[in-house]
């Protein structure tokens, strides 16, 4: 038995031959591409050595980075986290950032290009400079009048979106989607905990880190009629045109009949544009939509952003958070031929007509500007670990011209009217023109109705200082005058921190 | 009951000569390399907490104290029981298992809070469970040698262990899955927060009835064969008591799903039987049967799916685990992206990140460990588990009776097996199979198994090396060529 025991040694060195020579493979040959594999969760380990940088609101940290004495260096903090959350995101220890933290990852933690100088400081002196700062265009007050507001809204709603922007420049000045989330658990250290905070919020009903501001789509309802009012300015209807409305309209081949929201609204056979704009008449703008047709709205959508798949807002340059495209739906028969019914549903912002609250504000930024509607983004500076030399700064850049400077002059004429006198009073601000649009939309057979409002506010000599848009997601009864008061909320306050008050 | 048990009365106290065993016990080389072990332990430990809290706290050397003490009072006990055995055997894997404790402490301190790092108890969390399964296991070890006096009274028992084997394996398969499934493995006894793993021992108590078996009939086995196709079969009704055995344990496995230990079993099983009868035509038919086999249930788990499904997942996950990384390839990915961290030299004890890799504590501990020692440290206890493996065989060699032979080979073979299996597991060599890495893994089964082969060995090395009783012999150095010739006549001469 002596021989074959022999050989069963030999056996078993061969096997641990192969086992040596195979750890040979994996720590000598492969090491390098195992080490700075993109699944090593140490290379993201490897970043905490780095104190990463703020982003900052205001002169204010909303995320900043403290020193733990622990094994990762730093821990991620966010004061105020759920007032920021959608804008800022948040860096797990585990997987990949989100928000403005993904957006200017390299910038924050000290990899990027731009900031090769210091590391090759840091390479001599043996210093760990810290990643540079990120400036956001938020102005505070604006956000957190955007969160209470929204939050503490008088119908009871559960969800929305709030969202202002600059209409001169498209700096975003306030963006709020609800529910909000507290992004803090998600990057602690202890990653048993992060992933259990991620799985509960991802498992929440009312989804709340969905960014309901830019990322979801709902149909506009009567917001919408700004762009109808737009085909109609350019299709020969004046201000004071005359146009068919009713109590009631049936449009060709549909079954049920368009009414509007009150028997009080546009019963005559005939109202001006301009009053179908302040009292928000649906059988006026039903009735336009099937004369204009369904292409000139399309068309009209399209120059004011709908169908837009690649927009983004963030990033200096380009680049950004995805925005979800907004969508005019289908208007046609299966022949192709137009369906009036479905036209003339869409032409008050229902059918398959679908928006992004970032849209709505938007439509209204480009009226307030005089057509021209400027590209929305987030980061206003990038500036260095030393807090002197500024990286990048913003070069704010138009997007499109959807109407002529004659077109959105009537637009606002028409818009401040029904702050004045129509639907939308409540987001007056005092001393200032604000200009508006409110939407009430049906999102289902059982469900409580969106309440919208699109909205602007220009200073007396009539320059633009921020265009708002506000969504409650079934919000039910007055849920369109409950945005409007929102949005004047918000507008005031954007206002107040631009020193314009 | 049988000749084979018959000579085991007597030898037990006649060999016993006192001036021989102070020459020749080498119970000293057995000391210093225990200490020596030790001493690298506590370095092990300090090096750790150096790395992992910037400081050596002022209790560093107590885990390696205590499992110092637990060697020290197995030593005398084989200085008592079993003099003459193997010097090498102990001081290795007290090594190992000192590594092992050393480094799930390291875990622990990876898994707590940084605040509390600092003033984690000795005595608490893996490492401490751990430490005090070492101290079970060594008492069972010691034990055992003090029960087994000499290594052919094991063939006593050999049918009852069969049994006992067959019926160990096969307790989890026919529990309910919540008594007996972690993680898709039906391997364990779960009573209240307790948990074994039957399977461990089993495979002693197998090992032990396959060689006594075989030793009975393996002038049957390799003599009354017919030779077709010019390899000799055996005839069927000899081999039959031993397939049945196999092929419950294969088909208790393929239920228990998990592959990693058929695949050891079978193993054990050809190469016992291998040494048996000397006939290489054995290790041929086993190598053929079981690659077909393997490759059967992989075309099986693609079509049919059921019980063979699982090895179908583990061969696609092992083809490319980078297929699915945070999914089915997870763990591999991980050990391997860990393995690859340590690079050449290791990131040092105390300088990886073993919290980042999943079951870093059981299976891929080899792993965990490696992303700190390095292809080097890793490379050192290759050769350390080598080492014990070929002290076994040497004892397999050097002993006299033929069932001692088959009892230490087997053991020492299914040692280095399991360990290859596991190490080329999470190295990607193989397709990966839950085992325990022996004497590093956390868990009271695995740790009290092993050492009970340890145990056995130590008795087979002992018996090996114990000078014959009668005249010259006692100059003789132990072990040495003489011993053989004196063993030969047991031998069958064939041709």
């Amino acid at each position: 038995m002596n021989a074959p025991l022999r050989r069963v040694g030999v056996v078993v060195m061969i096997l641990f031959g192969l086992l040596f020579a195979n750890l040979n493979w994996i720590q000598a040959y492969k090491a390098d591409e195992y080490r700075t594999s993109d699944y090593n969760g140490r290379v993201q380990v490897a970043e905490y050595d780095r104190k990463r940088g703020n982003i900052e609101v205001g002169g204010t940290a909303y995320a900043l980075s403290k020193e733990t004495g622990g094994e990762l260096k730093f821990q991620r903090t966010y004061p105020n986290g759920q007032m920021y959350a959608h804008v800022l995101g948040w860096k797990p220890v585990n997987g990949s950032a989100n928000g403005i933290e993904r957006l200017e990852n390299d910038f924050l933690a000290g990899t990027s290009d731009a900031l090769i100088a210091n590391r090759i400081k840091d390479m001599f002196t043996g210093d760990e400079t810290g990643g540079g700062n990120v400036l956001l265009t938020l102005s505070k007050r604006a956000q957190e009048t955007a969160y209470k507001q929204l939050n503490d809204n008088q119908v009871g709603a559960k969800k929305g979106a709030a969202i202002a922007i600059d209409p001169r420049t498209g700096a975003v000045q306030a963006l709020v989607s609800m529910p909000s989330f507290d992004p803090n658990p998600l990057a602690s250290h202890n990653t048993t905990e992060a992933d259990r905070a991620y799985n509960a919020l991802e498992k929440d009903k009312d989804r709340p880190l969905a960014n309901r501001a830019l990322a979801e789509v709902l149909p506009p309802g009567s917001t919408f009629k700004v762009i109808m009012a737009a085909a109609a300015l350019e299709n020969g209807v004046g201000q004071q045109t005359e146009i068919p409305a009713g109590s009631s309209y049936t449009a060709p081949g549909a079954g049920q009949p368009i009414r509007n929201a009150a028997p009080s609204i546009c019963p005559e056979s005939q109202v001006t544009l301009r009053d179908a704009v302040t009292e928000s008449c649906n059988t006026g703008f039903a009735q336009l939509g099937v004369r204009l047709g369904a292409d000139k709205v399309k068309e009209k959508a399209k120059q004011f952003g709908f169908e837009q798949e690649d927009l983004t807002v963030g990033q200096v340059g380009e680049g950004g958070l995805p925005v979800a495209a907004s969508r005019t739906g289908d208007m046609q028969n299966p022949d192709g031929s137009t369906d009036a019914a479905a036209l003339a549903q869409s032409s008050i912002g229902q059918n398959n007509v679908r928006m992004t609250p970032l849209q709505g504000a938007l439509i209204a930024a480009a009226v307030a500007n005089d057509g021209s509607q400027m590209r929305p983004y987030l980061v206003k500076q990038l500036l260095g670990p030393d807090r002197t030399t500024v990286y990048d700064a913003a070069k704010p850049r138009e997007l499109r011209r959807p109407v002529s400077g004659q077109v959105a002059a009537d637009l606002r004429d028409m818009m401040q009217n029904v702050v004045k006198e129509g639907t939308g009073r409540r987001a007056a601000i005092d001393g200032y023109l604000v200009g508006g649009k409110t939407g009430t939309a049906q999102s289902g057979p059982d469900t409580p109705d969106h309440g919208w409002f699109i909205g602007f506010a220009l200073d007396k000599d009539g320059t633009p200082l921020s265009a708002v848009c506000v969504e409650l997601e079934q919000a039910g009864s007055g849920g369109s005058a409950e945005a409007a008061r929102i949005a004047g909320r918000i507008m005031a306050a954007a206002i107040a921190d631009s020193g314009r008050r | 009951m049988t000749a084979a048990a018959a000579p085991a009365a007597s030898p037990a106290s006649t060999g016993e000569q006192p001036g021989v065993r102070l020459a020749r016990s080498r119970r000293k080389a057995e000391l210093s390399l225990l200490l020596l072990a030790m001493v690298l332990v506590a370095a092990y430990a300090a090096m750790i907490e150096a790395k992992a809290l910037d400081t050596v706290t002022s209790d560093f050397w107590v885990p390696a104290a205590a499992l110092g003490l637990v060697f020290l009072g197995l030593h005398l006990v084989i200085r008592w029981l079993a003099p003459f055995a193997d010097p090498a055997l102990l001081p290795a894997v007290a090594l190992l298992n000192g590594i092992g404790v050393g480094f799930l402490r390291r875990y622990d301190l990876a898994e707590a809070a940084p605040a509390e790092r600092a003033n984690l108890a000795v005595f608490a969390g893996t490492g401490g469970r751990q430490l005090a399964w070492t101290l079970a296991a060594v008492v069972l070890a010691a034990g055992l040698l003090a029960i087994l006096r000499d290594h052919r009274s094991l063939s006593r028992y050999a049918y009852t262990l069969g049994l006992a084997g067959i019926v160990l394996v096969m307790i989890p398969a026919v529990l309910p899955g919540r008594f007996s499934e972690i993680n898709g493995a039906k391997l364990w006894i779960r009573v209240g927060g307790f948990q074994i793993q039957p399977g461990e021992f089993a495979k002693l108590a197998l090992l032990t009835f396959f060689a006594y078996y075989l030793v009975r009939k393996r002038e049957v086995l390799s003599l009354a064969s017919r030779r077709v196709l010019g390899i000799d079969f055996p005839r069927g009704r000899d081999l039959g008591p031993v397939l049945v055995v196999w092929l419950v344990s294969i088909l208790v496995l393929v239920f228990e799903k998990d592959l990693g230990t058929s695949l050891l079993y079978f193993g054990m099983f050809v190469v016992t039987l291998y040494i048996a009868t000397e006939r290489v035509s054995w290790l041929l038919i086993g190598l053929i049967l079981f690659f077909g086999g393997a490759y059967l249930a992989y075309l099986l788990g693609s079509t049919v799916g059921g019980p063979f499904a699982n090895f179908y997942d583990r061969a696609q996950i092992w083809l490319d685990p980078f297929a699915e990384p945070y999914d089915r390839g997870y763990q591999l990915v991980q050990g391997l992206l860990t393995l690859g961290t340590g690079g050449l030299f290791g990131a040092g004890p105390g300088g990886g990140q073993p919290n980042l890799l999943p079951e870093v504590q059981t299976d891929f501990i080899f792993a965990g460990i490696g992303e700190e020692i390095g292809l080097f440290g890793l490379s050192a206890l290759l050769v350390i588990y080598l080492l014990i493996v070929e002290r076994g065989l040497r004892a397999a060699l050097a002993v006299r009776d033929s069932f001692g032979k088959l009892l230490a080979g087997g053991l020492a073979f299914t040692l280095g097996l399991q360990v290859f299996v596991i190490v080329g597991g999470i190295s990607k060599l193989i397709p990966l199979t839950g085992q325990t890495t022996p004497f590093l893994s956390a868990g009271g089964s695995s740790l009290m198994a092993n050492w009970l082969l340890i145990a056995v060995l130590l008795r087979v090395s002992d018996g090996a090396r114990r000078p014959v009783t009668g005249g010259g012999s006692a100059a003789r150095p132990g072990g040495g060529p003489p011993e053989q010739l004196h063993g030969a006549p047991t031998e069958v001469i064939r041709p």
